[in-house]
């Protein structure tokens, strides 16, 4: 084996933190599209063509770019906000401008479920827009937006892994430039283990918390 | 209490787009249960959301105490809501809410101090028979008792107005009355003015003191239920009248009056109230000399008035039933020669 489990526990908490790190943003940038996603839509909350059509199209020209594309696309913009273009935090910036408009989607989605009825209801109480979306829209999507979180980091930890071919370091920059590029088997089936039990990992949390928030 | 003056509604574009209601005047006195009665895509769906404005009226207007909402600002207009209560034919409980939680959900928007919250919510709970379901969630509970929390839930602001759109709709007969017994509860002792719109008369009949019936989006007929129960002007007030009343004629009469002639008549006599109490029919046999051959008979009660409906054969000279039908109408009663075309 090239390296030693120092260098792997170290490649492991590079991929945690790109993956939290990330996943706070994008979460953050993804639940306001994603509501606003819902509220300008054609007869909710706040109805706005414009406003609704121009971040439909943004978000799904974010989503048609294969995410190592978006990586060297970005990099003037990665240099300008985290100061340079390789390392750690600078793969967190596309990883950011990647799964934003993907959570956005996957947040619109659980919104989009809720049973129109309810809203119904908070009207006829006389909630405000805000009340409607913070007493009842999110509570009543919040075991599905617990799935589409769960799914979003799976995916990052997925972008995670292709990030290290720009120098981002973690347990994919590992894989590639030990296991693949310089043939050891070992590390790459150390790396892909870890990948793989980290997946699973969350995927299980993920659908017990959301089972634990419907309930039944 | 409620005042709908010339009220349309159209969905969609002028041109083609669908007139759901068309011109609608309606009345609701302070303290009644008004029922509107109309078959699928009547619009009475359409109706009932312009009282409180879920939907918007295209022209018209809608007057709540005497308040036009659609001249109030969004906050005026909150606030006026908290006045009308709504329940709902799916019911519309938060999933994710405990049963508390669902029938607090209007205090909560209001920011009411958490003290007042809880002890009004297990009044509300008490009220409706669900204390114990507390700490339930809607999944837990029947259609019915769903129903008893969407009841709360729609009290909890003390309204002075209730809104029932299909409330009963999803639920099977024994609940149905369960619930509206709840309804006229909540009538007699809060005299919350009740608006209910269904497509089942026997809803009407149960709870309701005076009835509009829509079609196409008109009010083709309204008024108190026992009037237009019984004596129903249009087709379609009949034929909602008779879901609930069995005053069709059976077949077998029918075969009768093929074989009707001068001596041998059928009529439809109707009895309300006191009437029904006369030995009426043993009079007539005693006094005339006919044959008086019941054929149906009926009686259902009305707002606590009975309601008799029968259908009679007389068999005599026809000198005779004139006099026995001369008789009858002195009586006060109205009868109605049966002929092969009325139903
Ligand atoms: N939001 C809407 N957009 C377009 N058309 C609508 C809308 N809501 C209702 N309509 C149409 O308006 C008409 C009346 O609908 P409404 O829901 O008021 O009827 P309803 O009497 O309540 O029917 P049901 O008994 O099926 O609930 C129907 O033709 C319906 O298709
Ligand atoms: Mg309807």
């Amino acid at each position: 084996m090239l390296v030693d489990w120092q260098q792997i526990i170290e490649a492991l908490w590079q991929t945690v933190v790109m993956v939290a790190v990330s996943l706070f943003f994008s979460a953050l940038i993804g639940l306001v599209l994603g509501i606003i996603l819902v509220v300008t839509r054609k007869g909710h909350l706040w109805e706005n063509k414009y406003i609704f059509t121009v971040l439909n199209a943004i978000v799904n020209i974010f989503r048609s770019i294969p995410f190592i594309i978006l990586m060297v696309a970005v990099i003037p913009f990665t240099r300008l906000v985290v100061g340079t273009s390789i390392g750690t935090a600078a793969a967190i910036v596309p990883m950011v401008l990647f799964a934003g408009p993907y959570i956005a989607r996957l947040i619109e989605n659980s919104l989009l479920e809720v049973d129109p009825g309810v809203m119904e209801a908070a009207q006829s109480m006389g909630a405000t827009p805000w009340q409607i979306i913070i007493r009842f829209l999110i509570p009543e999507a919040l075991s599905s937006l617990v799935l589409g979180a769960t799914i979003a980091t799976i995916g990052l930890v997925g972008a995670s892994a292709m990030a290290g071919a720009v120098g981002g370091g973690g347990l994919g920059d590992l894989a590639i430039t030990f296991g693949y590029q310089r043939f050891d088997t070992i590390v790459m089936l150390i790396t892909v283990g870890i990948l793989v039990v980290m997946v699973q990992g969350l995927q299980s949390t993920g659908n017990i918390l959301s089972k634990k928030i419907r309930r039944r | 209490m409620i005042t709908f003056d010339q009220v349309s509604k159209v969905y969609g574009e002028k041109a083609e787009g669908v007139k759901a209601l068309d011109e609608v005047n309606l009345h609701v006195e302070e303290g009644e249960i008004y029922g509107v009665i109309g078959f699928s895509g009547a619009g009475k769906s359409s109706l009932i959301r312009c009282v409180n404005l879920l939907e918007q009226p295209t022209s018209g207007s809608v007057t709540v105490n005497g308040q036009n909402l659609q001249e109030l600002s969004p906050k005026e207009l909150r606030e006026a809501k908290r006045n009308i209560g709504m329940i709902f034919q799916h019911f519309n409980l938060l999933n994710s809410k405990t049963v508390f939680t669902n029938v607090a959900m209007p205090l909560l928007l209001s920011k009411t101090p958490k003290k007042e919250v809880t002890k009004r919510v297990y009044e509300l709970l008490d009220f409706v028979g669900l204390r114990d379901k507390a700490d339930s969630y809607p999944d837990q509970l029947s259609g019915g008792q769903k129903q008893r929390v969407g009841i709360a839930r729609s009290l909890a602001t003390q309204p002075s107005i209730l809104l029932c759109d299909e409330a009963t709709s999803a639920l099977d007969p024994d609940t149905t009355n369960a619930i509206l017994k709840l309804l006229k509860k909540i009538n007699q002792e809060y005299n919350i003015t009740i608006l209910i719109i269904t497509h089942e008369m026997g809803v009407i009949r149960e709870i309701c003191d005076k009835v509009a019936v829509l079609e196409d989006g008109k009010v083709v007929e309204s008024g108190s239920v026992f009037d237009v129960f019984s004596q129903p002007k249009t087709t379609t007030a009949h034929n909602f009248v008779s879901t609930v009343m069995h005053d069709q004629i059976p077949n077998s009469v029918y075969e009768l009056l093929q074989k009707q002639d001068a001596q041998n008549k059928i009529y439809r006599i109707v009895f309300v109230g006191e009437s029904t109490g006369t030995p009426l029919l043993s009079q007539i046999a005693k006094q005339y000399q006919v044959e008086v051959n019941v054929l149906f008979g009926s009686i259902t009660e009305l707002q606590g008035v009975p309601f008799g409906n029968l259908i009679v054969q007389f068999e005599g000279e026809e000198k005779e039933i004139n006099r026995v039908i001369m008789h009858i109408h002195q009586q006060k009663v109205s009868v109605k020669e049966v002929l092969e075309d009325v139903g």
